[in-house]
């Protein structure tokens, strides 16, 4: 065995303490679901981790009742403070379980355990003691001095980043007086059952977040209900469109962070090792599960072969193989579902044109898995220039001048994110100004932090998650009440009653303190 | 102002080869300018994510008796004597005497004038170390600050080669790299080379310290490593070991970028050395790894990658009796040099 | 027979350590009624210098850190108080002449004001910070950084101060990355010196924080005159010559907060008194 072959380092299972079947998580307890239990499995082996619950629509309306009287209660009256204080405590516990965690995801999830340990759950931490510090200080969040917390939210994530994606959505909601009830990706649920855990060891309060795990139709049930007040979604753009309809009409704030089809743009002046490097983890960390990954390579033409060759070459050391093997730099792709879909859109790229290069590397016999993949010679008219793969299939497009990378580079109904490889700042900044993107990144990529905040333009969705600017999914401004001079005047120049301003609302609210 | 007539450089085969027949400072000057930046965040995240990989079992093993193999146990203080580095050389030929399994080190690296002991207490153990024999190294050059003559420079070398070095250590001048003075640092190595050769025509190694820690910017470190190679160099080294930061994993990741780059374009194999800060097994191995995911792991072998260290030996040591035994060692249990 | 205790010297903290005063003097700290407490050192000028200059070593390590490292240290340093609340119950009740209930809620509101600006240190920049508009082809951000090193003078008042004060003068001034000398109550000095206790022991680095024991009116005009201290907080300076110390300080221009009663409120304002705004622009072109 060649040294470069690494023997076997795996991270052992044996911390995981897992039951064998996990009820919904609703009102502080684990309780049964009506609907049929459905497994969870390893995408690397295929076997079954656990047993999930179901959440039908009498389980949804439960977990919501749950969360309402959790915040009419509890925490609508509860002080910023001691919000923050919770938050703060959910914080150390998931820093306390943090390898249990990392194992768990890695285990159900199918990414690689050094992702999962060096990048999803320390930013789980991250997220809740940041948005902990932010529950006594919402007067600062940029919506006036007396915001007001909207009431229950629902929010429906993805498999993606599943314990990240909960704690982006939990952490605010709660720091500005919200309670939740949460839906987790049926592949995906596991770390959520984990993290309720937490929720008990914290001693939250009853109702305050509440878990239900099901397929689909359990979060259709949840986004529709009619006592929730705000909807949070993260996930694909088809989806989005369906809930951005189902909430129109009432007064539902939304949120929804949704698909992308980024460009890296690679000028001829980009530090190249780096811009490799930043190619890479751009759409091959995660194995490419990424909403704001780097799945269009816009190189400059004048250096178009020398990077797509020093691009393939850093490509062989990359090691595909079991998630909980520590070396291991690509994992298994999440279910058989998205496998077929990356499966059928490649073969498209290949049909209309485009050159496939795929990494010569042995893929286990179990699970679900793809080889990193690269299609040169892709033009803008191409499907897998325009349609999100969700997988380590990147397009590569050339370009000759920055107006013409820019264009290409907003030429699509996304605008999640973007990259710039230049080691020249004026235009580099320039650049980051006409993209139409949500998320920059220079000479860097992937890169995510509490404190800075991420969502899209277009049909990536709109709100922010993160920063300053992610509180203000969870919170509205108080009302103005009109001085009564006006109010009279208005009152004498027509007959009918002046409306008051402030949005309609069906359900109470409370002051945000 | 005015053009002025370009200097021309001392003729080393590789810079005439890449940069044309009438070699001056202006195209060295222009070529080095020229060269992609490096991002230092970048550079620096990508070492950190080779420092995660996870060597274990087999792997361990033959990293460490490869640490071992490719080591030049080094002593280079103001106090050394013939007794010292006749302990150094028994250190170098037997460093566990309790496991006769271990590797001898690839050389010892001495001040010039304790060559001939060194040379002597190795005996018929000195020799090339892909053949498990010893080498010696010299440093040279009014090592370690450079600051000296050329002719003083030169007779430095002269005299270790002749006393028996089979590799010679040298520093380049960065007050003149550091002013833009590419064409006197390629000069002074070109020379340096060629003081390394013996009456019967063979050459010396020479191995170039850039002193990276002088340097210190990345795109500075990139166009040393570049000049070295251009005027000959064997082995681009990192450091003296007497300036800090000495050897880091990013400084080494980018010298090993040139390296490669170089392979790229010639074919031609340049060798590596990291030199001190390097005290712990599990740094070492890190760097292994990094050669093996740049370059490529041919390159672990002793006439292509060196350790410049000295109390490493003794930590690989304390790993290797622990993977041996099954228990951890202690510093009674390895010797001193 | 009842247990012979095992009385607590109380010495300075000065660049993580915990030194005697250079010039060998101690006072008596007494209860109220005039009972003997224990010996406390009583710091000299030279002490004020060595604090200062351990403050400044710690500056570059402490601002280069992350905010969210700063905002988890200062965290711990909460919970690391909570774990001790008896012993600082203790020694409040005792050197205060307050009850046990009194000493525990002042406890409590110390721990609390650690907690809150904990929670500014990764986003006070994101309030006070922003980009800048300009008319021209530029890039402009404006973001705050500290000034340095402050010297602070924390209330003085004997009672319902000798935690409670320190913890609202030092935690704004080191949330953003300053570093502090500061001069707790004269009175009642015990906790500040069984605080820098658990400071040694959480993760804030030696430096960032220092603790002189001993009379304001005798530390205060070195720190306003010294000329490597960038700021000066005089929260508990009311009752000595503090107008005499801002005059001291006009000579090197340093950033003064003037006297406050009783122990200052939990503000924004305290945290960006002590930092700097920096401008930076940079041109934008296609070309």
């Amino acid at each position: 065995m060649s040294f470069l072959e690494y023997a076997p380092a795996p991270e052992s299972t044996a911390i995981l303490n897992l039951k064998s079947e996990y009820g919904l998580f609703i009102d502080g307890e684990f309780v049964d679901g009506s609907g049929e239990v459905f497994d969870t499995i390893s995408p690397a082996t295929e076997e079954v981790i656990a047993r999930i619950a179901h959440a039908d629509a009498s389980d949804v309306d439960r977990a919501v009742a749950a969360a309402r009287r959790a915040y009419d209660g509890t925490w609508s009256r509860m002080s910023g403070s001691d919000r923050g204080k919770y938050l703060f405590r959910i914080a150390r516990l998931v820093q306390e379980r943090s390898r249990e965690l990392a194992v768990a995801e890695s285990l159900d999830n199918g990414k690689p355990i050094r992702e999962t340990r060096d990048v999803d759950v320390p930013l789980v931490a991250a997220w809740f003691f940041y948005y902990a510090g932010w529950a006594d200080k919402l007067e600062y969040a940029g919506l006036g001095p007396n915001p007001r917390s909207l009431g229950v939210a629902a929010q429906v994530i993805p498999w993606n980043f599943p314990l990240l994606m909960l704690a982006w959505k939990i952490a605010p909601a709660l720091a500005a007086g919200n309670t939740v009830v949460i839906k987790p990706a049926e592949t995906t649920s596991l770390t959520a059952m984990l993290f309720a855990e937490i929720l008990q060891q914290a001693e939250l309060p009853a109702g305050v977040v509440n878990i239900v795990t099901g397929p689909g139709p359990t979060g259709q049930a949840l986004v529709t209900h009619g006592d929730v007040n705000k909807v949070a979604f993260t996930g694909s753009t088809g989806v989005g469109r369906m809930i951005a309809r189902q909430v129109a009409g009432t007064s539902k704030k939304l949120t929804l962070e949704l698909g992308g089809k980024a460009a890296n743009i690679v000028f001829d002046d980009a530090a190249i090792d780096q811009a490799v490097e930043g190619i890479v983890n751009g759409i091959f960390f995660n194995q490419g599960h990424v909403c704001c990954a780097g799945s269009r390579l816009l190189v400059q033409e004048n250096v178009h072969d020398e990077v797509v060759d020093r691009l393939k070459h850093r490509l062989s050391t990359l090691r595909l193989g079991d998630p909980l093997d520590k070396n291991t730099d690509i994992g298994a792709i999440n279910s058989a579902a998205q496998l077929e879909r990356i499966r059928t859109l490649s073969d498209t790229g290949e049909n209309e044109g485009a050159e496939r290069w795929q990494l010569d590397c042995t893929v286990p016999d179990k699970g679900f898995w793809f080889r990193p993949t690269i299609f040169t010679r892709v033009s803008a008219a191409h499907t897998i220039a325009r349609e999100e793969i969700f997988g380590p299939v990147l397009s590569v497009l050339t370009f000759r001048t920055p107006d013409e990378a820019i264009a290409k580079a907003n030429n699509t109904p996304y605008g999640l994110s973007a990259g710039i490889w230049t080691e020249k700042a004026s235009r580099m900044l320039a650049v980051a100004d006409r993209l139409k993107a949500g998320v920059v990144w220079a000479n860097t990529f992937n890169k995510f932090d509490p404190a800075s905040p991420f969502g899209g333009y277009k049909e990536s969705g709109y709100g922010r998650e993160g920063g300053r600017q992610g509180l203000g999914a969870y919170l509205e401004s108080a009302g103005w009440e009109a001085p009564a001079a006006i109010m009279e005047s208005a009152e004498s120049a027509s007959s009918a009653p002046a409306k008051r301003g402030g949005r309609a609302k069906t359900t109470k609210k409370a002051v945000a303190k | 102002m005015t053009i002025d007539h370009p200097v021309a450089l001392a003729p080393a085969e590789r810079a005439v080869r890449l940069l044309g027949g009438d070699l001056t400072e202006k195209a060295l000057a222009l070529h080095l300018d020229g060269l992609a930046g490096v991002d230092a965040v970048g550079l620096e995240q990508r070492a950190a994510g080779l420092a995660t990989r996870s060597i274990k079992t087999s792997s361990k093993a033959w990293a460490l008796d490869t640490i071992i193999r490719t080591c030049d146990l080094t002593t280079l203080e103001g106090a050394d004597t013939p007794g010292k580095v006749r302990s150094l050389v028994a250190k170098a030929v037997t460093p566990d005497a309790s496991d006769p399994t271990t590797p001898r080190v690839a050389a010892v690296c001495v001040y010039g004038d304790m060559v001939p002991y060194a040379v002597e207490a190795l005996g018929s153990v000195h020799g090339d170390p892909d053949a498990g024999l010893v080498s010696v190294a010299a440093v040279a050059t009014a090592f370690p600050s450079g600051r000296a003559s050329l002719d003083i420079k030169l007779a430095d070398t002269r005299e270790a080669v002749a006393a028996g070095a089979d590799e010679i250590d040298m520093v380049i001048d960065r007050g003149a790299f550091l002013s833009g003075r590419y064409g006197l640092v390629f000069d002074q190595i070109v020379a340096v080379k060629e003081a390394c050769r013996r009456d019967d025509g063979t050459y010396a190694h020479l191995k170039v310290i850039l002193e990276t820690g002088e340097l210190t910017t990345y795109d500075n470190v990139k166009r040393a490593s570049w000049l070295a190679i251009l005027a000959g160099a064997d082995f681009i080294k990192t450091s003296t070991g007497k300036v800090s930061p000495a050897a880091t994993l990013p400084v080494t990741l980018l010298m090993l970028e040139v390296i490669r780059d170089w392979h790229r374009l010639t074919a031609e194999k340049v060798g590596m050395k990291p030199a001190g800060g390097i005290r712990s097994s599990k740094d070492a191995v890190r760097y292994l790894v990094t050669v093996a995911e740049t370059v490529g792991e041919e390159w672990l072998t002793p006439h292509l990658w060196r350790f410049g260290a000295s109390s490493l030996v003794n930590d690989v040591l304390l790993q290797r009796q622990k993977l041996r035994t099954g228990h951890y060692s202690g510093p009674d249990y390895v010797t001193v040099d | 027979m009842s247990r012979l205790t095992v009385p607590k010297t109380y010495k300075l903290y000065i660049g993580g350590k915990f030194p005697r005063s250079e010039s060998g003097r101690t006072y008596e700290v007494t209860t109220p009624a005039g009972e003997f407490v224990a010996n406390a050192a009583l710091a000299s000028r030279k002490d004020a210098r060595d604090a200062v200059v351990a403050a400044r070593a710690a500056v570059s390590g402490w601002a280069g850190a992350t905010a969210y490292n700063r905002g988890q240290v200062i965290y711990r340093i909460a919970e690391l108080l909570e774990g001790r609340r008896a012993q600082f119950i203790d020694e409040i009740s005792r050197t205060e002449g307050v009850t046990a209930a009194a000493a525990s809620a002042q406890v409590d509101a110390a721990i609390d004001v650690w907690v809150w600006y904990a929670g500014w240190a990764d986003k006070y920049a994101q309030v006070v910070g922003n980009g800048n508009p300009v008319s021209g082809p530029y890039f402009n951000l404006s973001v705050p950084e500290p000034t340095g090193v402050v010297g602070a003078i924390a209330p003085q008042a004997r009672v319902g101060t000798s935690l409670l004060g320190l913890a609202a003068v030092v935690a704004p001034i080191i949330v953003s990355g300053n570093t502090v000398v500061v001069v707790p109550s004269q009175s009642a000095p015990l906790s500040a010196i069984s605080l820098a206790e658990v400071l040694a022991t959480s993760d804030v680095p030696g430096g960032v924080i220092n603790v002189l024991t001993g009379s304001p009116a005798e530390m205060a005009p070195w720190l306003a005159s010294h000329a490597d201290v960038n700021a000066l907080d005089l929260a508990g300076a009311g009752d000595i010559d503090w107008v005499e110390l801002q005059l001291s300080a006009a000579e090197t221009l340093k950033r003064v907060l003037t006297p406050v009663n009783g122990v200052p409120a939990p503000a924004l304002e305290r945290i960006t008194a002590f930092t700097e705004t920096k401008t930076v622009w940079h041109t934008k072109s296609m070309r």
